[in-house]
């Protein structure tokens, strides 16, 4: 597979084959990420597609100074943001929603209702593809601030700073939202696999 | 059971901690603090284990495949590009 960098190249000679590839590996996840802004998923499709036509449009201009992906992302972000603005989404970063329920904490900040082992049980899951769809299904219930960021970073693998830059969102935001999300993830897997063992 | 330090962490601020802790972005002396509770606890030890598993298991996620259709779309958004192109 080429990387982004020779695609690139290719793609500014005019090459159909090049836009295929891009298409491929980034079409998916940014549906993805438009769902969360827009509210049905026909929407969510016109605002990728526009920003691949913005893409090739802007293919003079891009200078390289962030990473195709970053760049290409930004677009989607902020296409998908400007068509999105009708539903309000005013959810304040730092909610106070803790890690875990209180209540699993005694009087003096310890465990009172520990933790329950199912990594392992997880991992076999995992491979046996039995347990995909429900991981997708969790990630689409974070509150969209969340998820954006939980599916960038860990889905999707970019950077903190990668990640701060398509969601337009300070360091110390985005490390607050990713804690949140894996947090309440983190739970959901537990109450999947409470009372395996 | 240890005794509690007046600068001990206790399990609940411990779970707050977790992502800063990954990401590197704790202090050498919060870090150091971090790990000191983590040594005595098996507790937390396990959740810092659970949280990453999360983190792994998400990354695990492959994209959906592209329908028909959705190509014959893009291709011609690229069609279109071109054409403006001349």
């Amino acid at each position: 597979m080429d990387s982004d960098g020779k695609l690139l190249l290719r793609l500014r000679s005019g090459d159909e084959g090049a836009f295929a590839s891009l298409v491929e590996r980034y079409h998916e996840p940014m549906l993805q990420l438009a769902a969360s802004f827009v509210p049905s998923r026909a929407v969510a499709e016109e605002v990728v597609q526009d920003t691949w036509l913005a893409m090739l449009r802007g293919l003079d201009g891009f200078e390289g100074r962030s990473s195709l992906k970053t760049w290409l992302f930004r677009i989607l972000v902020n296409r998908a943001r400007t068509t999105g603005a009708r539903e309000q989404r005013s959810v304040p970063v730092a909610d106070p929603e803790p890690a875990v329920d209180p209540s699993r904490f005694d009087a003096s900040g310890g465990w009172a209702d520990p933790p329950e082992h199912w990594v392992e049980a997880a991992e076999g899951r995992v491979e046996a593809g039995k347990l995909a769809d429900r991981i997708r299904a969790w990630i689409d219930e974070l509150p969209a601030r969340q998820r954006e960021v939980v599916f960038l970073r860990d889905v999707e693998g970019m950077s903190s700073q990668e990640v701060c830059a398509v969601l337009a969102l300070t360091d110390a935001n985005q490390r607050v939202l990713l804690h949140r999300g894996r947090s309440r993830l983190r739970q959901l897997f537990e109450d999947e696999f409470r009372g395996i063992r | 059971m240890r005794l509690m330090r007046h600068r001990d962490l206790v399990c609940q601020q411990v779970v707050e901690l977790v992502t800063d802790y990954l990401e590197g972005t704790l202090g050498r002396a919060a870090r150091r603090r971090l790990e000191a509770h983590l040594a005595g606890c098996p507790h937390c030890t396990e959740y810092l284990a659970q949280m990453r598993a999360t983190i792994g298991l998400t990354g695990r996620l492959t994209p959906e495949d592209l329908t028909p259709r959705m190509r014959e779309d893009l291709v011609e958004v690229f069609r279109r590009w071109q054409s403006e192109q001349n």
